[in-house]
């Protein structure tokens, strides 16, 4: 057993517990190799990972640091936090609601409904506006409240 | 300042050991310069821990409301898609018409639910991503083998979203079925996710049993010890933020998709569900709620609808042809139901018409074993729908004639559509043509 473990890097049953994993998901690669959009699957699959680690992870970070290096000095509240948590507010939006906010469904929801798609882009920036605005008010209140004797 | 040491060279490696002391050794460019930038004080056992553990919890109600989705559309009647889906057989069972909100509660919580954790799967995510850039990226076969398996949990998740999010935004940019994939796909993650419980289980609990930092300020904040699996900054930068500031970040993230969600699925906050197609009603009339297929789109005519319309039922040899004015005349029954599409959202709305059982005595079966319903709908993957004994003899199982004291709109299925309390929305057929009554 020690051997093993030494030799493995782990317990036995690490390596039937992935060994089970890989078990699902080969017979799942195998069963929809045979479908025609099979390559597409995999596509989304790993697109979905590289887009999330090596661009939006990457993206948001430097957006962060900049931010920092603007906003993280000078004495009082600090304004960074205040432009943070809207902006992440508005990032996650855009994220989820992306379909809507471009528009990209439209076509299959006018087909399937009858009714014309209502403009999503706008009612996002007005979501949006409202979070940042409600930020300054509160750190103009911090700030006011700082200064009050 | 905690600041864990990377393992000597000289720790014993697993074998070949030549193999993972050389690729510790042989740095690429940029690797050092990766590890100096992870700066937040917050990375650590203990926030994503919380975090996985907000997501041990919630994450299974998803996984299993999504596989009661499946059930739901009638796998014994092979209405479920994927239809054959092998050995990945969960244990199905004839779906219940009570609670009539049934469907309404499973699909509703699989949507919102699953709309309402990106913010948390995304903190998760942010809180382990320097492990992503981790050089060596493995010490041990062992550690190969798992870094794979996170691929296909943090890939699972990913693709469950992003697949999840298109369809119910009618955006079916993909290019593949979606049931399919998301069928397959929920599998796949679930396997990574319950290798990956397995495994970390114990260093959650343990973590959690720690010291905790719910309470820091953010003045107080100090990155947590050195731990095994390097999750603390070697070079923690001061905090901008605490933990619990984190959290609540979080949290405020998960709410504010919940505000923008619910919409969908309550009637009264129908117009709150700002940027999702359904956050609307078609008019303000008793039958404006939401249309999931118009008759345009479903390519059904005035005159196929007009008084020239008949009701066919069959049974065995049996064959009964009615007309709307017949239909108008047999016993009437109302029931308040709600009608929830697999998408998420759902309504509730006050539907008068018809017994199914009673359309079955009228046809010469008391207690069918199914009914088969045909639209006049010609093409549609749901213009036929298969309920099983207990969807027609339920007493609030109803052929609707009419919604909300008047007739059914051409949008709502007029001049007949089944209304079945649990049922998924589309096997609530609309421009009901035939109804053939089995056993």
């Amino acid at each position: 057993m020690a051997e093993f473990r030494r030799a493995y890097g782990a317990a036995p049953w690490h390596l039937l517990l992935l060994a089970g994993c890989f078990a699902v998901t080969g017979w799942i690669a195998l069963r929809l190799a045979g479908e025609a959009s099979a390559g597409r699957m995999l596509l989304w699959f790993l697109g979905a990972v590289i887009a999330h680690d090596l661009v939006l992870f990457p993206v948001y970070a430097s957006v962060d640091r900049a931010l920092r290096r603007a906003l993280g000095r000078g004495g009082g509240p600090s304004a960074l936090n205040h432009v943070r948590i809207p902006a992440l507010g508005a990032g996650l939006l855009l994220l989820v609601y992306l379909p809507g906010i471009l528009g990209l469904g439209d076509g299959t929801y006018r087909a399937a409904t009858g009714l014309a798609p209502r403009a999503m882009l706008g009612r996002w920036l007005a979501v949006s506006g409202a979070l940042f605005a409600a930020s300054a008010l509160l750190y103009a209140a911090r700030r006011l409240a700082r200064r009050a004797p | 300042m905690p600041a864990s040491p990377p393992p000597p060279d000289d720790a014993p490696a697993a074998a070949p050991a030549a193999l993972w002391r050389g690729l510790a050794r042989h740095r690429p460019p940029g690797v050092d310069a990766a590890d100096r930038a992870w700066r937040s004080p917050v990375r650590g056992p203990w926030l994503t821990s919380v975090l996985g553990a907000v997501l041990l919890a919630t994450l299974p109600l998803v996984v299993v409301t999504g596989l009661l989705d499946w059930i739901a559309y009638g796998p014994r009647l092979g209405q479920a898609f994927p239809r054959d889906v092998g050995w990945l057989h969960p244990p199905v069972f004839d779906w219940p018409t009570r609670p009539a909100w049934l469907f309404r509660l499973t699909q509703g919580l699989h949507v919102t639910l699953g709309i309402v954790l990106v913010p948390v799967v995304l903190g998760k995510l942010w809180s382990v991503v320097p492990k992503l850039f981790d050089w060596p990226p493995a010490r041990s076969t062992a550690q190969v083998l798992e870094r794979l398996s996170l691929l296909l949990l943090v890939g699972g998740i990913l693709f469950q979203t992003a697949t999840g999010l298109l369809n119910i935004q009618y955006t079916y940019l993909f290019g593949f079925d979606f049931y399919t994939a998301h069928w397959y796909g929920a599998w796949i993650f679930t396997a990574a996710l319950v290798t990956h419980v397995a495994i970390k289980l114990p260093r959650l609990v343990s973590a959690l049993r720690g010291p905790g930092y719910a309470r820091t300020p953010t003045g107080r904040t100090r990155p947590e010890p050195a731990d095994p699996d390097g999750l603390v900054a070697r070079r923690p930068g001061p905090a901008t933020m605490s933990r619990r500031g984190v959290l609540a970040l979080v949290g405020g993230g998960a709410l504010l998709l919940a505000a923008l969600t619910v919409g969908q699925s309550v009637d009264a906050l129908r117009r709150t569900a700002l940027l999702l197609p359904r956050g609307r009603r078609v008019d303000d009339g008793p039958t404006g709620f939401p249309v999931n297929r118009s008759v345009a789109a479903a390519g059904v005519t005035p005159e196929q609808t007009g008084p020239g319309w008949r009701l066919t039922l069959r049974a065995g040899n049996r064959t009964v042809t009615l007309d709307r004015a017949r239909l108008l005349a047999m016993g009437q029954h109302t029931a308040v139901l709600p009608i929830a599409c697999v998408e998420g959202w759902s309504t509730t709305q006050t539907w008068t018409g018809v017994r199914l059982r009673d359309l079955a005595a009228l046809a010469g079966t008391a207690g069918p074993a199914t009914a088969r319903v045909r639209s006049l709908e010609r093409a549609g993957l749901f213009r036929e729908a298969v309920l099983h004994g207990g969807q027609v003899t339920d007493p609030d199982a109803l052929l609707a004639l009419r919604v909300n004291g008047v007739d059914l709109s051409p949008d709502h299925g007029y001049p007949a559509r089944i209304v079945v309390p649990a049922l998924p929305g589309v096997h609530c057929t609309k421009w009901v043509a035939e109804i053939v009554f089995d056993g």
